[in-house]
């Protein structure tokens, strides 16, 4: 391969900017794709939290009722 | 036989590698534009070269890592590896949908075509693409997940040999039109070869983080559908 004495002429930028800026957004989009799907699984997750700690709360709930206590000391075992 | 899934091993050592993609990726760039020298029949066209061929290898390659994972899986029967070279052949599928488009910006600037059919390279890199193109619709048009597995992996034994058949068919053809890069024709000054070599090693850690990435969202998605069966949500 041959080198240049002097920089030829800039007639052909815009193809070597065309490829770089397709490889560079081919990358970004698939970056793009992978941060929707973890926020996907991310809410998925939050959900399966929720759904698993529901029954756990109403079990303490149900554990405060049948214990004496004041109003304010069952609401600080529900909001823990 | 039954096959298993081995205890997912998620995220680990995706940090570093990711900070080295990072760091790499500018490193190559600056090689790129700064410090190889221009060539004197292409000019600044040149510089394609040094994303397009490092793309073409490292999608071959990764075709070919698709096939040898797909073994590990048919000799142990663990799905993880099946995973993994499931992960291999689709990111190589996107990295040569980039080779496709970069090689044709290329051929455009350089021949004044889009598209050359006579050229060997380019179209046995078009058959081997379309041949992978027909991966994925097969393994999902398949339910059962280990007959899935099992002739996802045989696809990709038979297709990842026949890669390297290919590179050497057309090595071995008359038409050496396309340009040469490795091998006794290579010529490449230092400051070019550095480049490229720096360009190929920026691009390899490239489709291994994403491969990673790919292969964490993939592992934690099925942890979380295996969680979810197990507390009987869905």
């Amino acid at each position: 391969m041959a080198l240049a004495t002097s920089i030829p002429g800039s007639s052909n930028n815009g193809y070597v900017a065309a490829a770089y800026i397709v490889f560079f957004a081919i990358v970004l989009i698939y970056v793009a794709v992978m941060a929707l799907r973890l926020t996907r699984v991310e809410r998925d997750l939050r959900e399966l939290n929720e759904r698993a700690e529901r029954p756990r709360q109403e079990e303490i709930r149900r554990e405060g009722a049948g214990q004496e206590g004041t109003p304010s000391q069952t609401m600080e075992r529900e909001t823990v | 036989m039954s096959s298993r899934t081995s205890p997912p091993k998620n995220g680990r050592g995706l940090r570093p590698l990711s900070i080295v993609t990072i760091v790499a990726l500018p490193i190559a760039l600056v090689l790129v534009f700064f410090y190889a020298p221009i060539e004197a029949e292409e000019g600044f066209l040149q510089k394609i070269f040094y994303l397009h061929v490092p793309l073409a290898i490292i999608t071959l390659c990764g075709f070919v890592i698709g096939g040898l994972l797909a073994i590990v899986h048919l000799r142990t029967r663990d799905r993880s590896w099946d995973l993994r070279s499931y992960v291999a052949i689709h990111m190589s599928l996107i990295f040569g949908v980039g080779t496709l488009i970069t090689g044709s910006i290329w051929a455009r600037g350089s021949w004044g075509h889009w598209w050359v059919w006579s050229e060997p390279t380019l179209v046995s890199f078009l058959i081997i693409m379309l041949l992978y193109a027909t991966y994925q619709p097969l393994r999902f048009a398949i339910e059962d997940p280990e007959r899935q597995a099992r002739y996802a992996s045989v696809f990709a034994i038979v297709a990842g040999a026949f890669v390297p058949m290919n590179f050497l068919a057309v090595r071995l053809s008359s038409s050496y039109l396309h340009p040469r890069v490795l091998g006794s024709s290579s010529n490449l000054p230092p400051k070019m070869a550095f480049t490229f070599l720096i360009s190929l090693v920026a691009m390899a850690l490239l489709f291994a983080t994403l491969c990673s990435y790919e292969l964490t969202a993939k592992r934690t998605r099925m942890l979380l559908k295996a969680r979810s069966r197990t507390l009987g949500f869905r």
